[in-house]
C-alpha cells in the first residue's frame, strides 16, 4: 500500500507530537478505521453481489460475497415488466421532490424566525415548536386527525404533509443561522429591504451548507419512507417504493413459510427469485446512495447542532 | 398596555407572518392530536367521533396493563433503548475522537462509509439482514455449513434477536452520531490544545480535560432528547428487521409495534390510544427528570 503509506506519513508530520510514538498510533488508528470501514461495507456488498449472481448457483451454494457465477438475469427480469416498479418509483420521486422543496422552505423559514434575536415572540415560538418533541398525542389521535379531519387517506398528501416540519431539522438549521450576525440584517433593513427580501436574498444564500444538508436529509426521509404508506395508503397505484419492496419481501416469506410447512414442493422460479429480490433492494436504495457522497462536504459545516436554549 | 403590545406586534409583524405556517402546521398535526388523547378514556366509535363517543374511565388502560404483553413490550422497549443510548454514545464519541487523528484525505472516505447505512431505509436494511440470516441460503448459515455446523432458523429463535437488533441499530445509526460529535469537535477552539501542549499535556490528558468537557453540552442535549424517547421504539427497526415474525415477539415486540398491531390489525382504538398516552406521559416525565438531574449537577448543561 504505497499510497496509504504516504498519507500516513504526511499526517504524522502534521500531528501534535512529531515523535515516533504518535506516528505509530496514527498508523494504528488509520488501520483500525480501514478495518471498520470494510466491516461496514460488507453487508451492502453482499446484497449487491447476490443481485448479480446466477439463480441456480444461489439455490445450490447460498449467498456469497463474491458471485460464483455472474448473471444479469435478475435485473433484466425486473426491466422486462417494469410497470409496478416504475409506478412506485414515480410516486416516490414525486413525493420526494415536492416534500423536499416545500419542507426545506418551511424549515428554513421557521428556523430563521427563531434565530432572530430581536424577534419578540422568539422564545414562545421556540417552545411551541420543541414542546412537540417532548409530548405528543401518540399514533392514534394523529392517525384520526390525518384520516378523519384532514381527509388525506389514500392521497399523495398523506405521504408528504406529515414530514414537512421536523423539530430536529429546525434545530440544526437554527444552530447554523445563529451564526449570521444581526448587524448584517439590521444594515440591510436600514437600506430599506423587507423581511422577506432579507430572507430570500441574504439568509438563504448565507445558509447554503445547512440548506444542502437539511435538504438532503429531508429528501432521504421522503425517499426512504414506508411508514406513511403503511398507515395511510391502501390504493395500489399510490404505493411508494419502499413499501412495495416490503410487500414483495413479506409475500415471498409468507408463501415460502406456509407452503413448506404443509409440505408442498414449490417451484421457486414461480416467485420473484432470490436474486431479483436483492436486485429490487439495490434499485430502491441505489439512487440516493449515489447522490449522497457528492453532498458529503457540506455535512460537517451544516450539521452543527445548536443549543435549544432561547 | 394593549396599545403598546399592538405597537410591538406591528414591528414584529413580518417575522410573525413568517412563523405562521409553522404555527398552523404544528397546531393541526401536533397540538390538536393531543386533545385526541381523551380517546384513551372512551369507547371510540367512528360514527360518533372523538368527542361524541362514550366515556369508559380507565378501562382501556386496565385492559392493557392486566395483560402479560404490557410488561414484555415495556421491558423490551426500555432495555433496547437504554443499550442503544449507552452504546451509541460511547462508540460514536470514541470514533469521533479517533477520527480527528486520521489524516484529512482519509477522513472523507471513512466518514462516507460509516455514514452510508444511515441513509438506507429500514426495509432495505431488512433485506440486508435477510441476506445474512436467511435459513437456507443466508450468508451466516452458508458459512456455518462450511465448518460443518447445523444451520440455524434465525427467524424462529427469539433468543438471538437482542444481539441482532442491537448490531443492526449500531450499524445503521452510529455513523450519524459520530458525525454529530465530530462536527462538535471541530468547533473546539484549537488554542486550547496549543496551550495544553505548551504545558506538556499528552493526548489522553487533552481528551479528558479539553475535548470531553467542551463536548459535554452536546452530549447532554443528545442524552436528554434520547431519554425522552426511551418509551418510543424505532418502529421500522422492530417491524422490518425481525420481519414481523410472531415467533420472535418475546424479544422483539416493543410498544410501538404493539400499538400498530392493535390499531391496524386488531382495530382496538381505545387501547392503542391509552398505550400511546402512557408512552407520552412517561416519556415527558423522564425528560423533566433527566433535565432536573442534569441541572443539579451543572446548571449550564440543562436544556432549560
Amino acid at each position: 500500500m504505497p499510497t496509504s503509506q504516504v498519507a500516513i506519513n504526511k499526517k504524522a508530520a502534521k500531528s501534535f507530537f512529531e515523535s515516533k510514538q504518535s506516528r505509530w498510533s496514527s498508523r494504528i488508528i488509520n488501520l483500525f478505521f480501514c478495518l471498520l470501514s470494510i466491516l461496514f461495507i460488507i453487508p451492502l456488498l453482499l446484497v449487491i453481489s447476490i443481485s448479480f449472481t446466477d439463480e441456480k448457483t444461489l439455490l445450490q451454494s447460498g449467498y456469497q460475497l463474491i458471485p460464483e457465477k455472474f448473471s444479469l438475469a435478475a435485473y433484466s427480469l425486473i426491466f422486462d415488466s417494469p410497470g409496478v416498479l416504475l409506478n412506485a418509483y414515480g410516486i416516490t420521486i414525486l413525493v420526494t421532490v415536492i416534500g423536499t422543496v416545500v419542507g426545506l422552505f418551511l424549515t428554513s423559514l421557521t428556523a430563521y424566525t427563531i434565530s432572530r434575536k430581536d424577534y419578540r415572540y422568539r422564545k414562545i415560538m421556540t417552545f411551541f415548536v420543541f414542546f412537540t418533541t417532548l409530548f405528543s398525542g401518540g399514533l392514534v389521535p394523529f392517525y384520526i386527525m390525518v384520516t378523519q379531519y384532514l381527509h388525506l387517506k389514500d392521497t399523495i398528501g398523506a405521504l408528504i404533509v406529515p414530514y414537512l416540519l421536523s423539530p430536529f431539522f429546525i434545530l440544526v438549521m437554527k444552530g447554523f443561522m445563529d451564526k449570521i450576525p444581526l448587524e448584517v440584517i439590521e444594515s440591510a433593513k436600514m437600506d430599506g429591504a423587507s423581511e422577506w427580501r432579507i430572507f430570500f436574498t441574504m439568509v438563504i444564500p448565507l445558509s447554503l451548507p445547512a440548506m444542502v444538508t437539511i435538504g438532503l436529509f429531508i429528501s432521504f426521509q421522503y425517499w426512504n419512507d414506508w411508514w406513511l404508506g403503511l398507515l395511510f395508503i391502501d390504493n395500489q397505484n399510490l404505493i411508494p417504493l419502499q413499501l412495495m419492496l416490503y410487500r414483495v419481501m413479506s409475500t415471498i416469506e409468507y408463501l415460502s413459510n406456509n407452503l413448506s410447512s404443509v409440505n408442498v414442493s414449490i417451484d421457486m422460479t414461480q416467485f420473484p427469485s432470490l436474486s431479483t429480490r436483492m436486485a429490487m433492494a439495490v434499485l430502491a436504495a441505489g439512487p440516493m446512495m449515489l447522490v449522497f457522497p457528492f453532498f458529503q462536504k457540506y455535512f460537517i459545516s451544516g450539521l452543527t447542532v445548536g443549543s435549544v436554549k432561547g | 398596555m394593549l396599545k403598546k403590545e399592538w405597537r410591538h406586534f406591528k414591528r414584529n409583524r413580518d417575522l410573525f407572518v413568517m412563523s405562521l405556517p409553522a404555527i398552523v402546521y404544528k397546531l393541526l398535526l401536533s397540538y390538536l392530536p393531543m386533545l385526541g388523547l381523551v380517546i384513551a378514556f372512551k369507547q371510540y366509535r367512528y360514527d360518533l367521533g372523538v368527542f361524541g363517543s362514550e366515556w369508559v374511565g380507565l378501562k382501556n388502560f386496565e385492559f392493557f396493563f392486566r395483560s402479560d404483553t404490557a410488561f414484555i413490550v415495556t421491558r423490551n422497549t426500555i432495555l433496547y433503548n437504554l443499550s442503544f443510548i449507552v452504546l451509541t454514545m460511547v462508540i460514536a464519541l470514541t470514533l469521533a475522537i479517533l477520527l480527528n487523528e486520521v489524516s484529512r484525505k482519509w477522513i472523507k472516505l471513512h466518514q462516507t462509509v460509516l455514514f452510508l447505512p444511515y441513509f438506507l431505509s429500514w426495509v432495505v436494511v431488512g433485506y440486508v439482514v435477510l441476506a445474512f440470516l436467511d435459513h437456507k441460503s443466508g450468508f451466516i448459515n452458508v458459512t456455518l455449513g462450511m465448518f460443518g455446523e447445523e444451520a440455524i432458523k434465525w427467524y424462529e429463535q427469539a433468543k438471538y434477536w437482542p444481539v441482532i437488533i442491537v448490531i443492526t441499530q449500531l450499524w445503521k445509526a452510529v455513523g450519524f452520531s459520530t458525525l454529530i460529535y465530530y462536527a462538535g469537535l471541530l468547533g473546539i477552539d484549537s488554542s486550547y490544545y496549543e496551550a495544553a501542549k505548551i504545558d506538556g499535556a499528552n493526548k489522553w490528558q487533552m481528551i479528558r480535560k479539553i475535548t470531553i468537557p467542551l463536548l459535554t453540552p452536546l452530549i447532554v442535549i443528545l442524552f436528554i432528547v434520547d431519554v425522552g424517547k426511551i418509551f418510543r421504539a424505532d418502529f421500522g427497526l422492530f417491524y422490518f428487521i425481525p420481519n414481523d415474525s410472531s415467533f420472535l415477539y418475546g424479544t422483539t415486540d416493543v410498544i410501538d409495534t404493539y400499538v400498530y398491531r392493535s390499531l391496524r390489525v386488531v382495530g382496538d382504538i381505545g387501547m392503542s390510544t391509552a398505550i400511546g398516552f402512557y408512552q407520552s406521559v412517561v416519556g415527558f416525565v423522564l425528560v423533566l427528570l433527566a433535565n432536573w438531574i442534569v441541572k443539579k449537577i451543572n446548571e449550564d448543561n440543562a436544556l432549560w
